[in-house]
């Protein structure tokens, strides 16, 4: 039984380690197809029908360039920055409830790699633990412009995640639990967080764009002034291993945007749904309704990178010490306040 | 003073009222406007597969005229070399055997009829200069290739394909 347990759990990792790395392939491929959308383009369309092999090609290409470590460089951080990169990106999708508990014969499957009771607390060392990965490998690097990124990328992450704790802050006071499935278990049918916290969700959203790098806070490697950013000296996978993190960001903070305010894998009538198609299909129905939840952000990232222009360090930095920060605090003593007055 | 046109405008510079330095609209107003762009048709015509339409005197590739009688009409005068001012028309003058007046119209034809595509700029000057109504730029545009020497287009590219087959 004990064993049966830990091939199920090893199963589930290996299965949300390959769909975060799947999702991440074909995100680059979106992002392309959709930018060529909203370009009045077509975007890929000859590797495969519509281009769908298009990943592999880029993986492939990726895989065979030269492998260039500068002499300067210094050599071991230089392969350190991007393994920490895309370790840090991997591991933040193992405490999120991807759904609400299989029942197979006598195996309850729990849909969740660790539910530990600190879930967002994890979350966020994991998040802040990825800026590691630019720091070191643009300080290694040896390169003016390198450096420049990763000093930027420090400071607009540490900023945002100040932001971005207080607005969660205000949920946590609206929840009153840390733990991400009891978070996702609260939010049964249609009792989704954005009801209760609409100024914190979108305080999160804001900061989820930079704690990512995206555009418009894509400063760290802003190619009209450092040339690649933290990743100018990178070739080869090494270079592929900074963007594909991007994208796995990109998708574990659209996941976790999903569960904390977007009612995870919850969906309205559900409870019928269950009685009428079966505990377990209302079940499948909900980890396919957060995984459509997941695409839409990941395609809301994209709509934002093809929308809006990046902005500049100083206007940056204002937006996140001057309007997040304060308005995080605001909306912390107002739901404070609120909860105790429907409280007494 | 009369304004020569009526597209002045004073620059005023007031402050934003507080929606506009809220920025959220004006994000939400861009949005708007690239989810138009995503649901409209591509411009992208698809190049080898899908051509553009041509105009009528667009001047793409020569090809060398047959007469209707199937006959190649070059008489290799060298008046389209001399009016090129690319200097890309090269040719090799012959005169036509007992036997072959089934293949060209005059006593004298083109034996070699070379064109340099890269430097001819199809400014049309030789099927202006012939004589013979032989050379006409009525073709595709030319195909790339890889190396130089295969953009030097003889008789094989360039006359025209028989009539009776």
């Amino acid at each position: 039984m004990e064993l049966a347990e830990i091939g199920i759990k090893f199963a589930l990792v290996t299965i949300i380690f390959a769909i975060s790395l799947v999702i991440a392939m074909y995100s680059t491929y979106a992002e392309r197809k959709i930018a060529a959308f909203f370009q009045d383009r077509i975007g890929p369309n000859r590797a495969g029908p519509w281009g769908i092999l298009q990943p592999l090609a880029d993986g492939g290409k990726m895989f065979l360039k030269e492998e260039i470590i500068p002499t300067n460089a210094s050599g071991f951080l230089f392969i350190v920055g991007p393994s920490l990169a895309i370790m840090t990106a991997c591991i933040g999708s193992a405490v999120i409830p991807w759904g609400q508990k299989l029942v197979i014969g006598s195996h309850v499957i729990d849909l969740q790699v660790a539910d530990i009771n600190v879930g967002i607390l994890y979350i966020f060392g994991v998040v802040s633990l990825g800026v590691y990965g630019v720091m070191i490998g643009g300080w290694a690097s040896n390169n003016k412009y390198s450096l420049l990124g990763a000093i930027r990328a420090a400071s607009q992450n540490i900023s945002y995640e100040i932001s971005m704790g207080l607005s969660i802050i205000a949920l946590l006071l609206v929840t009153g639990t840390l733990s991400l499935r009891q978070i996702a278990e609260q939010q049964h049918s249609w009792h989704w967080n954005i009801i209760y916290q609409p100024v914190g969700f979108i305080l999160f959203l804001v900061c989820a764009f930079a704690e990512t790098n995206r555009t418009p806070f894509d400063l760290p490697e802003c190619e009209t002034e450092l040339v690649g950013g933290y990743h100018t000296e990178y070739s080869s996978m090494k270079l592929g291993f900074y963007l594909f993190a991007e994208y796995i960001n990109m998708f574990i903070s659209s996941a976790v945007m999903v569960t904390l305010y977007w009612g995870a894998y919850n969906y309205p009538f559900m409870d019928w749904m269950a009685a009428h198609i079966g505990t377990n299909g209302a079940v499948i129905l909900g980890v396919v309704l957060m995984f459509a939840k997941i695409f839409l952000f990941i395609f809301f990232f994209m709509w934002v990178r093809w929308t809006i222009p990046r902005f500049r360090y100083d206007q940056l930095m204002d937006l996140g010490w001057k309007v997040l920060i304060p308005l995080a605090i605001a909306n912390i003593v107002v739901t404070g306040i609120v909860i105790t007055l429907i409280n007494r | 003073m009369e304004p020569l046109s009526n597209k002045r405008k004073v620059v005023e510079n007031k402050p934003l009222n507080f929606l506009e330095r809220a920025y959220l609209p004006a994000i939400l107003q861009g949005l708007a406007i690239t989810m138009k762009h995503f649901f409209r048709k591509p411009v992208t015509i698809s190049y080898p597969e899908e051509k553009r339409e041509f105009s009528e005197n667009f001047r793409g590739m020569h090809s060398l005229k047959r007469d209707e009688n199937g006959k190649e009409r070059c008489t290799a005068c060298g008046l389209c070399a001399l009016s090129c001012p690319a200097e890309a028309i090269t040719m090799t003058a012959a005169e036509r055997q007992p036997g072959e007046e089934n293949l060209y119209r005059e006593e004298k034809y083109a034996a070699v009829y070379e064109i340099n595509m890269l430097r001819c700029i199809f400014c049309g000057l030789c099927e202006e200069a012939c004589p013979k109504e032989a050379i006409y730029l009525d073709g595709d545009i030319v195909p790339s290739d890889y190396l130089r020497k295969d953009f030097i287009y003889g008789k094989d590219k360039l006359v025209e394909a028989p009539l009776n087959q």
